[in-house]
């Protein structure tokens, strides 16, 4: 017998599965069908605007910044002002995201852009997110070539852009979005909740921004 | 590791004169149970969320074998592949194998204590694959050769002078007279070290928070993004999980996920939380070409159906252990386990059987914290209750104990013979307990005494001062 042979009979054994099993898989069958929500929290439960103001300030109190324009053609300017504020060369990395593609690059001559996943190399990245979530200011971001997952962990700073009609209350109204996206039960490759930047605890459990993954967390909110 | 919790008491004698240990251990109060508390409280749901969380993994628990076809159906649709593990001993062979397939010579870790508890590492190193832990924690530790001390904090029992002085002596390539005195310069060094050890390796392993039947994802919750790195950038990314990682959909993980960081970190949410399902697909320009998951028995599928069934809830948060007087007191390598705290105490004798570890369910003091904050709701003492009773039917306990108890149940079951031995005694133990009102050793109970003190009664037996008290009322009604 095989091990999962071996690992399926011990379980059937001790749950004491008995005959064609028809009650527990139509549980199993609905369930996953189904998938229940549980229980929302009422934080994030608010009418737009405050739903915007709740996720900025969340963000914040993770450690993130948060910056707001009006249209995608602003989002060049918002990134090379940063960089410049942080005195940080006018170079970012980001994917083939069309959104990303006509943010105003062209407004700003002097700032390089490099396209397509991040070697390691490059000091800014720039994604776009799939949704926002306002109850833990947290980014959705989707793998793939519009948005490589190596730009929101290897550059020293991650700058992403969300579209405030895409931030929701609730990590749950983020996976009905999902199932909009790729259907009942697929996923991206990778799809990576990031809620402010990397940060570690480990030594005497002092909290220090910047372990692995990105030092600073930039968003760019786009009315 | 190598269990060490038969010598539980010697190993908790020497830690609580151990200076630098205490020192450390002062962060694990200071550090965790304020910040869960404001967590929770920051959360009028919490409570509701914590019963929910328990139902899901009864549900899942109860349901096992049939969401774990569904998640390897899921896997295998996304182009992964399942591995099926009974013991630790057949988990290590399929994952050497899978990097022997890759010609692997270094592979990286994120932070898992599955594989600690399969001793993963001294498996691939014993054949000439080097494991780097990425873990900032984790890699301090490896440096040493220790084990973790925590499950989600591993080198808490580490003070800052202590990592600067491994640094200095493994990172030799940079300049001596740098300055390692802060944490942040500490992580920093690091980060610069471990940067390029991600790209050299052949494969990542990281474990998993969740399995989810739903979509065939594996997930880990980390707040450093070595997890991420770890199983982003190698040609091959690994999955080592027990098989009580499973829960049904994405709504179910939501719910979970809300007390997982608070419960831990006292974060809402940790930094990452990544779903991974399969390898990299066509036009992805990045991530794993092959997609593994170890799925691992190690005697889970024994617990189910008994009474330590409960523990399967278990997510690893580490509140037990936060909240422990013992753990606070002796650190988490005295316990000799690769689970320290509360929640090792009912596992280790669940995986390795109550003869070794005996002593562990007997690290407690009963308070009942580690219950009041597991976000499952583990009866975690009632568990370790079962386990002592256990070793006691088999004639474990140490003669003396059981003497005691045959001694003090004889008594104990003839009233007027147990009013008037202890109204002699009270006030002999409340005399010779002098103006420290405790007593450092009791003839007779010198096992007891050696390991702790025993406060002096207040020279009275309750029965007298429930006699005297209502006497006292009827006076003054009158």
């Amino acid at each position: 017998m095989s091990s999962r042979d071996n690992v399926m009979r011990k379980i059937k054994a001790a749950i004491k599965v008995k005959g064609d099993d028809a009650e527990r898989r139509g549980a199993v069958a609905e369930r996953l069908q189904q998938a229940p929500v549980g229980i929302v929290p009422q934080r994030g439960q608010l009418p737009d605007a405050e739903r915007l103001e709740l996720f900025c300030a969340m963000a914040a109190q993770v450690g993130a910044t948060t910056a707001r324009v009006d249209d995608y053609r602003d989002v060049a300017a918002e990134v090379s002002a940063y960089l410049r504020a942080r005195n940080l060369p006018a170079e970012v990395r980001l994917g083939a995201d069309e959104r990303l593609q006509d943010a105003g690059w062209d407004t700003q001559k002097h700032l390089e852009i490099r396209h397509g996943a991040s070697d390691g190399g490059d000091l800014a990245g720039v994604s776009h997110a799939m949704a926002g979530i306002a109850e833990t200011g947290t980014l959705a971001l989707f793998s793939g070539p519009d948005n490589p997952t190596t730009i929101n962990f290897l550059p020293e700073h991650h700058i992403v852009v969300l579209k405030a009609s895409d931030i929701e209350g609730d990590l749950e109204s983020v996976w009905a979005l999902l199932r909009q996206h790729k259907g009942k039960g697929e996923m991206p490759r990778a799809l990576n909740l990031v809620t402010g930047p990397s940060r570690s605890g480990d030594i005497e459990q002092t909290i220090i921004l910047g372990a692995h993954g990105p030092r600073a967390l930039h968003v760019i909110v786009v009315a | 590791m190598e269990l060490a919790a038969k010598h539980f008491k010697t190993a908790a004698a020497k830690a609580l004169v151990d200076a630098q240990l205490q020192k450390a251990l002062g962060n694990v109060e200071k550090g965790f149970i304020g910040k869960r508390q404001m967590a929770a409280d920051a959360l009028p749901e919490f409570e509701a969320l914590r019963d929910n969380a328990r139902d899901i993994k009864n549900h899942t628990l109860a349901h096992l074998d049939l969401y774990l076809e569904e998640y390897e159906r899921k896997v295998t649709a996304a182009g992964g592949h399942v591995h099926w593990a009974e013991t630790a001993e057949d988990a290590r062979r399929i994952v050497l194998d899978i990097c022997k397939k890759a010609g692997a010579r270094t592979v990286t870790k994120g932070k898992s204590m599955i594989t600690e508890e399969i001793a993963l590492n001294d498996h691939l190193a014993a054949n000439g694959i080097e494991p780097v832990e990425t873990d900032l924690g984790e890699y301090i530790i490896q440096l040493r050769g220790e084990h973790p001390s925590h499950i989600i904090a591993p080198a808490v029992h580490l003070n800052k002078e202590q990592v600067e002085g491994d640094f200095r002596r493994v990172h030799t390539h940079l300049p001596e007279g740098r300055d390692l005195s802060e944490p942040v310069t500490l992580l920093s060094e690091a980060r610069e070290v471990l940067r390029k050890r991600y790209f050299a390796a052949d494969v990542g392993i990281t474990g998993a928070n969740f399995l989810i039947a739903e979509t065939g994802s594996s997930v880990i919750v980390t707040n450093e993004g070595n997890g991420d790195l770890t199983q982003t950038l190698g040609k091959v990314h690994v999955v080592v999980a027990s098989i009580e990682k499973m829960v049904p959909t994405l709504e179910d993980t939501a719910q979970i996920l809300r007390v997982l960081a608070r419960s831990a970190t006292g974060q809402d949410m940790s930094v990452y939380t990544t779903f991974s399902t399969g390898p990299k697909r066509p036009e992805d320009p990045d991530g794993p070409d092959e997609y593994h998951v170890v799925l691992l028995d190690n005697g889970r599928s024994s617990m189910l159906g008994t009474e330590y069934q409960d523990m399967l809830r278990c997510i690893r948060c580490g509140a037990c252990m936060n909240h422990c007087p013992v753990y606070h007191a002796v650190g988490g390598h005295a316990y000799g386990s690769v689970y320290p705290g509360p929640m090792g105490a009912v596992l280790t004798p669940s995986l390795n059987g109550i003869e070794e570890t005996g002593q562990l369910p007997n690290a407690s003091t009963f308070c009942g914290r580690c219950e009041a904050v597991c976000p499952m709701r583990i009866p975690l003492p009632k568990m370790m209750r079962h386990w002592r009773e256990r070793e006691f039917e088999r004639n474990l306990t140490p003669a003396t104990a059981r003497y005691g108890i045959r001694a003090w149940a004889f008594v104990a079951k003839r009233p007027k013979l147990y009013r008037m031995a202890v109204s002699l005694g009270m006030p002999i133990l409340s005399k010779l307990g002098g103006s420290s009102r405790r007593l450092k050793s009791l003839p007779f109970a010198g096992g007891w005494t050696r390991h702790r003190d025993l406060p002096a009664p207040e020279g009275k037996t309750f029965l007298q001062a429930w006699a005297e008290q209502q006497a006292g009322k009827q006076g003054a009604a009158r």
